[in-house]
């Protein structure tokens, strides 16, 4: 749609085609919800999209990207304290950022109700893991809603933010990547905006608030007979579905999973019947004891790990009911996301005589080259590594963090070895550095990344006196899940902002040496991380350039086109191949006769790669 | 009508997401129900970025099965035969942008380059029949998507998709300059039949 801000404070009842991030938006709305607030993360950065298309002066609610997944979690609770309906979102490994917090919400007696937005990823497809994010659903006594498409995003979050609000309860709403990404057409209500009452209602007859001692046994019991509480709620909903198929199986699902089981069913003859869940913690026991007994056999088709499994054959046990209960075969049914063609394999493996097993997928031709990510054509990273990758050692221990700079770890740089999670890399090098007097360790870290959780492992890393050399790769955004501003940028969502340097932080702390110099400047570069790990302690280079996708957009968007290219003399060129081998540029093109030109669909004429040939082949 | 599946693909920046989001509002302009989405995961950088559309009844799952696909869409050569390779049934339809955009083993001189003959032994081999779409006088690259866009109404790939339902979804997308620049292209490439000179039937003809 052209108007999508338009679009989503339309009064009237309506259809449109959305994605489910931005079905939410709608249904934050249409519930009266004040306060939201996130830290980036794919599959959910969308949902901050639609609610950017809201101009500032008409959004119902309050948004801010906060410097990290925890301190979104702890604006959100304090705005619900208040009274307030708020939301966080985030991506699955947000949650363990924000997990300190997270795991007290539910003991507390949150006024205004708070909704927890939850991108989980099962494949992996932009996350280090899968985790399953059920888990701390357990953990914490968090009731957890699974919607399986856009429609059911809005429906369930309307419904998570009544049952947060009527027990003043926390309450979760998980979504995988491709709940998150699908479209379809919608039918969305009216909305009819109600007075609004922004007294603070912050008060502790509310609480308890503090809990210590002799306050947590109550808060911990409320929370615990909370569940049996939402169970009825939910079920007196109807939220669940059955399809009733008159067999004697049946299959336990949720969320899209319960998608891909239709499409696979939709080719069986004798199919069994279903049950969806439309909250998977807590279990709605008495309708899945009713299932259980009512059929011979039943599967638990769920996703990633075992949660509905475990619990439902302890239930079961418990019952002395005799259905015979399958669940995960093997390891693979833990790995990966159930897509209908995973689904179909999982079906035919439990009940070969229901369903032919898929015709083999061939493995992919050999002549199909891969085509992994890399950093766009200008990117300041790519200077940036070219330069250090020179004046690195062999066997020097590079320590990569999160952001587009992993990208480094690709051919032909090779830098950034390893990596586990935001923030990281220094203290991982710190420990590196240890009992090594051999092997200099230099870590790598992105602005947006210093402010989130960097910056406990540099104030370890002067604390503790570590040796080892922080390359800050400063390119002005939080370019990886599109361009949010960070504290750095001198703008927030909704205003400027005074800007928050990097640089001044690190000489607040006291370190002693801080490099500096834009990336495009390789020579200087290179000088400066020489003398950086030539030196004993903790030291910082600065290497900064601005992240050119979000000029080159800007450029486009200005002048209609990219202004100018680089080209190759062919005269001058010696075919040494620095430019394609060792710089790596995209735009960079290996013809069949051994030549190298330009392809000027990509090349954006940033001209980082002029200094790289050496006999000055290159020119703009 | 017997679900249709279509697999639209290419590399980060080429305007896959765009295409992706025309097809699926034609396709519902043209009163089908149609399901959609996006895989993108680090896509910007230069990576595969693929999107999903399925149309017509009993449809539940937004995802087209390995080798389900009856049309691949594909904005680009090498990603035009990953596709038909993975996602393609047997005797489907491929229409392509025939532009390369080197993956990074190539670049480096460790993979070949995928060559249209490969492409088209490949289609031959399982009876899919290729279009494809090049030499178009293209203001900027980025247009590719609209070109072909244009050549999937010419050929009437959709099966119930037709030219007004794609003008729809194109004005509910875009406006003002943009809007009439993909206009004048698309109806150009619509109007003129010189520019399917290009097929070429992969059934060993």
């Amino acid at each position: 749609m052209k108007n999508m801000g338009e679009m989503l404070l339309r009064r009237p009842p309506f259809q449109e085609i959305v994605m489910g991030n931005t079905a939410l938006v709608r249904a934050m709305i249409e519930s009266g919800t004040r306060v939201v607030t996130s830290y980036p993360g794919s599959p959910t950065p969308e949902i901050a999209t639609a609610i950017q298309s809201i101009p500032k002066e008409q959004r119902p609610f309050y948004f801010e990207f906060s410097t990290n997944e925890k301190v979104a979690a702890e604006v959100a609770f304090g705005a619900a304290l208040n009274g307030h309906l708020s939301t966080v979102f985030f991506k699955s490994v947000g949650l363990n950022v924000a997990a300190d917090t997270f795991v007290q919400l539910s003991l507390l007696n949150i006024v205004g109700g708070m909704v927890v937005i939850l991108g989980d990823d099962p494949g992996a497809n932009s996350s280090q893991n899968e985790q399953d994010n059920r888990h701390f659903a357990y953990l914490s006594y968090t009731p957890v809603f699974e919607p399986a498409n856009p429609t059911e995003a809005y429906l369930y979050y309307k419904e998570a933010a009544s049952l947060s609000r009527e027990l003043g309860k926390v309450v979760i709403l998980r979504l995988t990547t491709h709940v998150c990404h699908a479209k379809e057409k919608v039918t969305f209500a009216g909305w009819y905006p109600p007075e609004k009452d922004d007294r603070p209602r912050f008060s502790t007859a509310n609480g308890p608030y503090i809990p210590l001692v002799s306050a947590v046994y109550p808060m911990k019991e409320r929370a615990l007979r909370q569940l049996s509480e939402i169970e009825t709620w939910v079920e007196q909903r109807n939220m669940h579905t059955m399809v009733d198929n008159k067999s004697r199986r049946g299959i336990i699902t949720s969320g899209l999973v319960y998608l891909s089981l239709l499409e696979v069913l939709e080719g069986i003859k004798d199919k069994p019947d279903v049950l969806k869940l439309a909250m998977v913690y807590p279990i709605p026991r008495r309708v899945i004891l009713e299932f259980l007994q009512s059929h011979d056999e039943v599967k638990i088709l769920e996703e990633l790990d075992d949660e509905l499994e475990r619990s439902i054959k302890a239930m079961a046990y418990d019952q002395h009911i005799s259905t015979r209960i399958l669940g995960k075969n093997d390891i693979n049914d833990w790995i990966g996301e159930y897509t209908p063609d995973k689904v179909h394999d999982i079906i035919a493996n439990t009940w070969p005589d229901s369903i032919d097993t898929r015709d083999p997928v061939p493995h992919p031709l050999k002549e199909i080259p891969l085509r992994p990510p890399q950093m766009c054509p200008g990117c300041g990273h790519r200077s940036a590594f070219h330069a250090i990758g020179e004046v690195l050692a062999e066997d020097d221990i590079t320590v990569a963090d999160i952001g587009c700079h992993t990208l480094g770890y690709h051919e032909p740089y090779n830098l950034g070895e390893l990596l586990i999670c935001m923030g990281a890399s220094t203290a991982i090098g710190s420990g590196l550095a240890l009992f090594n007097n051999t092997r200099r360790v230099v870590a790598f870290l992105g602005d947006s990344t210093f402010f989130h959780a960097g910056l406990p492992g540099i104030i370890n890393a002067l604390f503790n006196n570590h040796n080892l050399t922080l390359i800050v790769m400063e390119n002005g955004t939080t370019a990886m899940t599109g361009h949010q501003d960070n504290p750095a940028t001198g703008r927030n969502f909704n205003d400027s902002s005074e800007a928050i340097p990097i640089r001044k932080v690190l000489e607040g702390l006291g370190i002693q040496t801080i490099f500096e110099t834009d990336t495009y400047n390789q020579v200087e570069l290179r000088t400066l991380v020489k003398k950086a790990v030539a030196r004993d302690g903790f030291n910082v280079v600065i290497a900064k350039h601005p992240c050119m996708l979000l000029f080159a957009k800007k450029q486009r968007k200005a002048k209609g086109s990219i202004s100018h290219h680089v080209h190759i003399d062919q005269e001058k060129c010696h075919n040494i191949n620095a430019c394609i081998q060792k710089f790596g540029c995209p735009s960079f093109v290996r013809n069949n006769d051994g030549t190298i030109s330009v392809n000027n669909e990509l090349c954006i004429g940033d001209g980082s790669c002029i200094q790289t040939c050496p006999t000055k082949a290159i020119t703009r | 009508m017997k679900p249709f599946n279509i697999y639209i693909c290419g590399v980060g920046g080429q305007g896959v997401g765009l295409l992706s989001e025309i097809l699926l509002r034609g396709a519902d302009h043209a009163g089908l129900e149609a399901k959609a989405v996006d895989t993108h995961g680090l896509a910007q950088r230069g990576g595969i970025v693929v999107s999903h559309l399925r149309l017509g009844k009993n449809i539940y799952s937004p995802m087209v099965s390995a080798r389900k696909a009856d049309l691949v869409v594909a904005l680009e050569r090498h990603e035009a035969i990953r596709a038909v390779d993975s996602a393609l049934q047997d005797k489907g339809s491929l229409i392509y942008f025939d532009t390369v955009l080197q993956p990074l083993g190539v670049r480096l001189g460790s993979d070949q380059e995928v060559s249209e003959d490969l492409l088209n032994t490949v289609c031959g081999r399982r009876g899919v029949t290729v279009h494809k779409v090049d030499n178009v006088n293209l203001a900027d690259p980025r247009m590719q998507n609209i070109a072909i866009l244009a050549r999937i109404n010419r050929k009437k790939l959709i099966p119930g998709v037709e030219k007004q339902h794609m003008l729809q979804a194109l004005e509910d997308l875009m406006q003002d300059a943009m809007l009439e620049r993909n206009l004048e292209l698309f109806n150009r490439m619509v109007n003129n039949p010189k520019i399917s000179r290009n097929q070429f039937n992969g059934s060993g003809s």
